[in-house]
């Protein structure tokens, strides 16, 4: 279910990083979580993100969540096809519906981020609370 | 991305909270009770509504029944609608007032008999009415609270009548809109009325909480062929705001009145003095300051609730209920607008995040059923 080669957030975020780029998404238990997305907001290139700070809003018919960002750097470039087509991110999360790819201003901190096996242990905890 | 729908504590629950957990319905809080928000998805729960048949669990609605002699002059003084219209087995939408012409709450009034009524009344506001009403009472009416006695079932859609056809012996199609009858359900004796809150064909059924597992099941092995779906609040709100009703606490509350809400059409003037009228009978000679309006987004953006709206560089007003509707595929809203911005195509911008995207006022409702 959730890729072994990205990383991820507690706020829900996938990051896959190479080298000095990272590319950021919404996990499939966000997507879950949100239902039919109907709206993606997202950075500008150009613009600058840092790691754990707001970037961008995904809507649902029921609800509307920030995008934290999982990483820091400057935005080089955004899926701007999800604007057509955001349910993208209901059918895709971690493939065609990622959301932006960032230059890193400093390396990811990977070691702030979970593991595929974490991440799934730590949705078995929230779902459990 | 953090998630933000409630999640639901402990709760006053229907008779069928353990049927929706086990059928894996998201639940919600909602006015104190446990209800399901969504099953397969509000997406697709909206489109069967639409486009096919729906069933919603809305026991959580109330039930007040108003008896005797005084019933009728109890509800005339009460209501803002024209109870003596009433035919028995015949439907009201309308409002309960407070004494400045406010909503206590939005109601419909059935009429089963001469001195004989059933109040439905919202969730949130079942022990409110309640005491209003008693505190009302000085014309010796019984008054009972009897929201535990029932169980509700909404089924909704084009085709929910070929449904419930299958389950009973009642003549739905000489039923019209906003007319009921009692006879059976699954074997159960039942009121079913053709009302909803869906802005499509449909069917309320109240029956006794003890058999809701049952009906419930057996309503949606009935619909199976017609693609029927359990849908949750999530999409029974989506529905009404495209047909353009009214949720208390929202687009009416103690503030509001029926000539602001844009329901003129169930404030009664002629029909002799009521509970706030004097402020009705004002407003209506002098024309209300603010107004309900719709409104549909021109840019792009959701408007929710709450969010301020702008005219040019003023704040206007509020919006009381937005959501992106399903059916429309459009950005929709209900907002009280000052009364000069408040006729169509009035260009209004709503504030979403520190942006101000450009909105329309459009007449209601946004969405109608096509006639047959």
């Amino acid at each position: 279910m959730y890729p072994a080669q990205f990383r991820y957030s507690e706020e829900h975020e996938w990051v896959q990083a190479e080298d000095n780029s990272a590319t950021v998404g919404i996990t499939d238990h966000a997507q879950k979580e949100l239902g039919d997305v109907v709206f993606v907001e997202l950075p500008k290139v150009g613009d600058k993100v840092e790691a754990g700070q707001a970037c961008g809003t995904v809507e649902s018919v029921k609800a509307v969540s920030e995008i934290y960002s999982p990483v820091s750097g400057e935005v080089k470039e955004v899926n701007t096809a999800l604007a057509e087509t955001p349910e993208w991110i209901n059918q895709d999360p971690h493939g065609k519906a990622w959301m932006m790819k960032v230059s890193l201003s400093a390396p990811a901190p990977l070691d702030r981020l979970m593991t595929a096996e974490q991440y799934e242990e730590y949705l078995r905890k929230e779902s459990a609370e | 991305m953090a998630n933000t729908p409630a999640q639901s504590a402990a709760s006053r629950k229907t008779a069928l909270n353990s049927m929706h957990r086990k059928m894996g319905a998201r639940m919600v809080e909602f006015g104190g009770w446990d209800m399901p928000l969504e099953y397969s998805g509000i997406v697709p729960e909206h489109m069967a509504v639409r486009t096919r048949a729906g069933l919603f669990d809305v026991s959580h609605m109330g039930e007040i029944e108003v008896e005797g002699k005084g019933a009728l002059p109890l509800l005339q003084k009460i209501t803002c609608n024209d109870a003596s219209r009433l035919q028995d087995n015949q439907a009201q939408y309308s409002g309960l007032m407070n004494s400045q012409g406010g909503f206590v709450d939005d109601l419909l009034v059935h009429k089963i008999a001469d001195h004989r009524y059933l109040l439905c009344v919202n969730a949130s506001r079942r022990e409110a009415d309640f005491g209003w009403i008693t505190k009302q009472n000085d014309a010796g009416a019984r008054v009972r609270n009897v929201s535990d006695d029932y169980t509700q079932l909404a089924v909704q859609g084009p085709r929910s009548k070929d449904v419930l056809e299958r389950l009973t012996a009642v003549d739905l199609g000489a039923l019209k809109y906003y007319w009921f009858t009692h006879g059976k359900v699954c074997g159960i004796e039942s009121l079913v009325a053709r009302t909803g809150y869906t802005g499509e064909d449909g069917f309320e059924v109240y029956l006794p909480p003890s058999e809701s597992e049952r009906v419930w099941s057996e309503i949606l092995e009935a619909g199976k062929e017609e693609g029927i779906l359990p849908c949750g609040l999530g999409a029974r709100n989506t529905l009404r705001l495209e047909a353009g009703m009214h949720l208390y606490g929202h687009d009416i509350d103690e503030e509001t009145t029926p000539l602001e809400a844009n329901l003129k059409w169930i404030s009664k003037l002629e029909k002799g003095p009521f509970l706030g009228s004097e402020v009705l009978a004002r407003q209506a000679q002098e024309g209300v300051k603010r107004r309900l309006v719709g409104f549909q987004m021109t840019d792009r953006g959701i408007a929710r609730d709450e969010a301020p709206v702008w005219v040019e560089d003023r704040q206007v007003g509020k919006v009381t209920s937005g959501s992106y509707t399903p059916y429309l595929k459009r950005s929709i809203g209900l907002a009280y607008l000052p009364s000069e911005f408040a006729s169509p195509g009035q260009r209004i911008l709503i504030e979403i995040r520190g942006n101000r995207p450009a909105a329309e006022v459009v007449s209601t409702p946004f969405y109608r059923k096509p006639k047959n």
